[in-house]
């Protein structure tokens, strides 16, 4: 190699690294995501006693309804399921769209006293205490939301609050084809 | 003499632990097995923290879900498949060899490499000396002149 081939061997990686933090500033790139492995697998079994007294608990038959599904993890102690909340009733009320919510390590009162207070927009609700479904599910946290296609295969898994660019950009237009 | 006593209590208090007495297992075979496990899987909202360490809501159902397949006679290897079929690689603190994490596993040694080669090259490049021209007679006068010789 020439000397001045190797002299400018700084400013190439100066180059390649600013070129790599750009890409990364600008294509979206979420280097706290760990992805998700449920992704385009069959959902894992939905089996969580009932939110409300009386109600039925949840079960596998409410993801093979033939429609696609949401279901979205939750608790009356995190902030951003309250910041999700309006969509979640937005789905609901305006789209007509099923979802399943489960209250996670989540007193089942505090639970009730929350949807009581904010609205429910579930159309089942369980609770999941001891976390024994959502390990099942690969949670991590709250909240997460599943979309579940017609076919019960889990179709996208989000780890944070949704957001309104989600909802228009991916889950609305997902749920539409599904129908 | 108190002081001393409240040294003696420091060197034996135990540190904090992550783990719960009421996850621990009654067999404490199998306790020891979980505990080398957690050491293994990583906390999923930590980043670089094994679920052993981590006082996360989702590491404690982890610890848990470990203990209760180790009861159930699951293998090491088995509880870790059941990690891995729910989380991912990520959840592996030693992530595995494979086609996708090769530049993780190699990239390092390889630049070490590069760089040694390097300099084992540099290193065994002769160097050359400059040869001292002497100075003619006219520089020698001009240098006399200068150190006022």
């Amino acid at each position: 190699m020439s000397n001045r081939l190797l002299y400018t061997l700084p400013l190439l990686t100066l180059v390649i690294m600013a070129g790599f933090f750009g890409w990364s500033l600008m294509s979206g790139r979420d280097p706290a995501s760990i992805g998700s492995v449920m992704v385009n697998r069959p959902a894992p079994a939905l089996a969580a006693p009932a939110l409300f007294e009386g109600g039925a608990p949840l079960g596998n038959d409410l993801l093979k309804t033939g429609k696609p599904v949401l279901l979205n993890f939750f608790a009356s102690w995190c902030t951003p399921c309250l910041a999700e909340h309006p969509l979640m009733m937005r789905l609901k009320e305006r789209e007509g769209v099923t979802i399943i919510g489960v209250a996670w390590k989540n007193k089942p009162e505090e639970a009730r006293a929350w949807l009581a207070k904010l609205g429910n927009p579930f159309t089942a609700a369980g609770t999941d205490y001891d976390g024994k479904l959502s390990l099942d599910w690969g949670l991590s946290g709250v909240p997460e939301t599943y979309l579940i296609d017609a076919n019960g295969v889990v179709r996208l898994h989000y780890h944070a609050p949704i957001t309104e660019k989600d909802l228009n950009d991916t889950i609305l237009p997902m749920l539409k084809a599904g129908k | 003499m108190r002081i001393v006593a409240a040294l003696l209590a420091l060197l034996l208090a135990f540190p904090a632990l992550a783990v719960e007495p009421s996850e621990m297992l009654p067999d404490p075979a199998l306790e020891a097995r979980a505990r080398v496990l957690s050491r293994e899987l990583r906390c999923v909202v930590c980043q670089n923290q094994s679920i052993d360490d981590s006082a996360a809501d989702v590491a404690h159902f982890m610890r848990v879900a470990v203990r209760e397949r180790l009861a159930a006679g699951d293998s090491d290897k088995a509880v870790m498949d059941y990690m891995v079929v729910r989380y991912g690689d990520y959840v592996l603190m030693k992530p595995p060899f494979k086609a996708r994490t090769l530049v993780l596993w190699l990239g390092a040694p390889l630049v070490l490499l590069v760089a040694g080669l390097a300099l084992f090259m540099a290193a065994r490049r002769p160097t050359v000396v400059p040869v001292a021209v002497p100075l003619d007679a006219a520089e020698r006068q001009r240098l006399d002149k200068l150190l006022d010789r």
